[in-house]
């Protein structure tokens, strides 16, 4: 019959606007922002930079300021600037640290490139997606101190690859610090010897942990 | 004006409306569409030739959305490319991905471990769903049905691109193939859910068919317009399901078997008219075996690693070589075309857009019809302005 | 499919006048190509879509490579007796010379009826300068079009026999071929200051007074 295929679509449409007075399941949007839908974990936006301790961000930064991000990242929005002194890191060594880091948040397109390259689990993805700003051409540079965020910040957005890279950090520590201390052993063995009368060959281990 | 004005016309200065004279036509009206109009998906720009309401002229203007992402890949490492790949077709990242990456692994060598080409056709099958889908709500909008079509489609998509966030961070640039593998492993409880939603996905397309494919007006508007003859599509390189409507069964799944799809049984669905309506159908045919491809998968999914261990994602250098990578992407054949020279960044990179010679035929296609037809062609040809312009 | 080899002799065999060079690619993915002379590029790839053993009806990609000239040392080393008797010198001479460049389309053609392929050819232009002409392949296949029309755009090698050879991507009236290795881009760009010391001095450059009324320097510490 002529018409029944627009009079079938129109049962169709009928049925899911009746349908989504009394389905919840057929109502697909959300009112924003009264109410939010859940964020998945892996959810990225724009980087930020991780401090071991909420409360000196800038002493505890756990970026080295190696550039290599700086390097990688495609749009060429982030800026280091090394600096001068060394100061210790978590585990104690003494390390550089960014003097100037700055990420153009106008320019950077959220690729990840720099989480998944940094050596050092310092760079992470952020996701706070209400950016605004009402300079366009400072205020959405972001410098240090705005991008500084602590661990526990990570836990709460990445629970799982915070819990990840925060056992494998503690590996790794205990394992520098294990190094450390057979050096020690084995700098002081060295000293014994060198204080007996003939040997002076050092050896190899000496020069502490450089991983 | 006389026909040899008409020939020299070039189309990016003048006015938007015109009238022209034409010997053989009398008086014609040469009116600019886009590239702000509505109905051409983006930053596309039509200069038609009107006698009356029948195109006799139409001449595709391009470039709008023009950034040379050739240049920039060329400029920037390898890894570097991957998300600009997101933006070429921006509605199907996950394939464009799976392209480049192709393509460099070819380049360099590098094999795949089998859990990632399982979750890459997943992904690329997914991302056809929410082309297709797209494509089909586009193409009633065009048809003037404006708004209810496309909506119940984009409910679809949004549940897709809900997984893809999920699994990559980004709903639509994904970034997530890398080169030997996949970026993320999938987790058990997002298997399921994807596995769920694909077997809900037919009940969808029921819906949508029983909405409008037997619509009186969808016929009378689709059927035998925009007629595309085989012959001259194979020449023009016209691939996907535009070259399928013409009845040309020629599917790089089948014909290059790239990546697993020889181990999954699915059909090439192939048209018989070429016209508006057959492409329409190809695309909810080819959404059908897209969900046998997806239960095949997710029924086989093997485990194991999703990163072959030996791939490297800095210092990432192929040796010096060339490659032509080519997938069968939701709107045609996508190759990316590589000369390394030994260095970080690519030498040579080349994206085959299927979208652009996709339209080489636009005019053909639209000849004779009415421009309110024309409209309805072009959004059957499915092109995304991202990848036209590059 | 036949080999390359194979279709390169029965290329010469049937074109006595053509020059038919087999270019190996040493990578991993072997697609190794052929090299067709300019004046015989249009009925050699004739020839390729219509022989009934290749019908390589159709052109996937058609793009260009820009091969900037290269200067090359040459370094020749010689053997030179000492006269007093010692051991003798070796002495290096070195001598530049310029390998002239050129601009290429390569073309990825595969056939649709016979289902296989690629089968790469290319095509040189003489320089990059002021023969860059090539016979355009557009009246073979048809799929050329657009796509050469991008490489005259972008790379700037003139298509003979296109029928309708104009930019494709960037503007008519713009004269660069932006895709050449040698091409400096303007630094007229809209000013965006990034934290990118280059960006800014080439911004500099160009906007004596920025426009913002804060300096756009990175954020001191």
């Amino acid at each position: 019959m002529l018409g029944s295929g627009i009079i079938n679509g129109l049962i169709v449409t009928a049925k899911n606007f009746v349908g989504s007075y009394h389905d919840p399941k057929r109502m697909v949007t959300v009112q924003y922002p009264e109410e939010r839908a859940k964020l998945p974990e892996n959810y990225r936006n724009f980087p930020f930079l991780i401090t071991e301790n909420a409360t000196d961000p800038m002493g505890t930064l756990r970026c080295v300021a190696c550039q290599i991000c700086e390097k990688e990242c495609p749009p060429q929005c982030i800026y280091i600037e090394k600096s001068k002194d060394k100061k210790p890191d978590a585990t104690g060594k003494p390390q550089l640290y960014p003097a100037v880091f700055a990420i153009d948040t106008s320019v950077c397109m959220s690729c990840q490139i720099c989480v998944e390259v940094c050596p050092f689990d310092a760079i992470k993805m952020d996701q706070v997606f209400e950016v605004a700003a009402t300079d366009r051409f400072t205020g959405l540079l972001l410098d240090r101190e705005q991008l500084a965020k602590p661990n526990s910040y990570f836990h709460e957005i990445h629970p799982t690859d915070a819990a990840e890279v925060d056992t494998r950090l503690a590996t790794e520590r205990q394992a520098a610090e294990e190094k450390a201390k057979a050096a020690a052993a084995a700098k002081a063995a060295a000293a014994a010897k060198a204080a007996a009368p003939k040997a002076a060959v050092k050896p190899a281990a000496e020069g502490g942990p450089t991983a | 004006m006389s026909v040899s004005d008409l020939s020299s016309f070039t189309p990016s200065s003048g006015p938007t409306v015109r009238a022209v004279k034409d010997p053989f036509h009398g008086d014609l009206l040469e009116v600019s569409m886009g590239p702000q109009h509505p109905s051409t998906h983006g930053v596309f720009r039509m200069v038609v030739t009107l006698d009356g309401e029948v195109v006799v002229k139409l001449k595709p203007v391009f470039g709008y959305l023009h950034r040379n992402h050739e240049k920039i890949a060329e400029n920037t490492t390898y890894l570097g490319s991957m998300p600009y790949t997101d933006r070429l077709d921006y509605l199907c990242s996950m394939t464009t991905n799976w392209a480049y990456a192709l393509a460099v692994e070819k380049l360099a060598g590098q094999a795949v471990p089998d859990r990632a080409q399982y979750l890459r056709v997943i992904l690329a099958e997914m991302t056809r769903l929410v082309n297709h889908s797209c494509l089909v709500g586009f193409l009633f909008n065009d048809l003037g049905t404006s708004f209810t079509p496309l909506l119940y489609a984009f409910r679809e998509r949004e549940k897709i691109l809900d997984l893809f966030e999920a699994l990559s961070g980004s709903r639509m640039m994904c970034n997530f193939q890398r080169f030997g593998g996949c970026r993320v492993d999938p987790t058990p409880e997002w298997l399921a859910a994807a596995s769920r939603l694909v077997d809900n996905y037919p009940r969808f397309l029921d819906e949508y068919e029983t909405m409008l494919t037997a619509n009186e007006i969808m016929l009378a508007r689709t059927q035998g317009i925009g007629i595309l003859d085989a012959k001259l599509a194979v020449n023009a390189g016209i691939t996907g399901p535009c070259l399928r409507a013409s009845g040309y069964n020629y599917d790089l799944r089948k014909v290059d078997g790239y990546g697993f799809y020889p181990r999954f049984d699915f059909k090439v669905p192939l048209g018989a008219h070429g016209d508006t309506y057959d492409r329409y159908m190809m695309r909810i045919l080819e959404m059908r075996e897209s969900v046998k491809i997806l239960q095949q998968a997710f029924r086989d999914l093997p485990g194991g690693p999703v990163m072959d261990p030996k791939a490297k994602i800095r210092g990432f250098r192929p040796k010096a070589g060339e490659a032509y990578g080519r997938i069968e992407s939701p709107k045609g054949e996508l190759g990316f075309y590589l000369i390394s020279d030994g260095t970080p960044n690519p030498y040579r990179y080349r994206v085959r857009p299927p979208s652009l010679i996709n339209l080489t035929l636009l005019e053909e296609m639209c000849l004779g019809h009415t421009i309110a037809d024309s409209v309805v062609i072009l959004g059957s040809v499915d092109i995304v302005l991202g990848e036209v312009d590059r | 499919m036949e080999s390359l080899e194979q279709i390169r002799d029965r290329l010469l065999a049937r074109f006595p006048g053509a020059t038919v060079t087999l270019v190996t690619n040493p990578g991993v993915a072997a697609e190794h190509s052929l090299l067709l002379d300019a004046a015989h590029g249009a009925e050699l790839a004739l020839f390729l879509r219509d022989d009934p053993a290749l019908q390589l009806d159709y052109c996937s990609n058609a793009t260009g490579v820009d091969w900037p000239d290269k200067e090359i040392t040459d370094v020749k080393k010689t053997t030179v007796p000492d006269p007093a008797g010692g051991a003798p010198k070796v002495v290096e001479e070195k001598t530049k010379h310029v390998e002239p460049g050129c601009l290429e389309a390569v073309y990825h053609l595969y056939s649709m009826a016979l289902r296989h392929g690629p089968v790469v050819i290319r095509l040189r232009t003489a320089n990059r300068s002021d023969q860059v002409k090539l016979p355009s392949l557009t009246p073979v296949w048809r799929s050329c079009d657009f796509q050469e029309r991008e490489i005259y755009d972008l790379y700037g090698i003139v298509f003979e026999g296109h029928r309708d050879l104009r930019r494709l991507l960037m503007w008519e009236e713009f004269k660069d071929h932006p895709m050449r290795k040698d091409y400096v881009d303007p630094d007229d760009y809209e000013w965006e200051p990034t934290p990118h010391a280059a960006v800014l001095e080439r911004a500099k450059a160009h906007y004596p007074v920025p426009p913002a009324a804060t300096p756009p320097e990175a954020p001191k510490p």
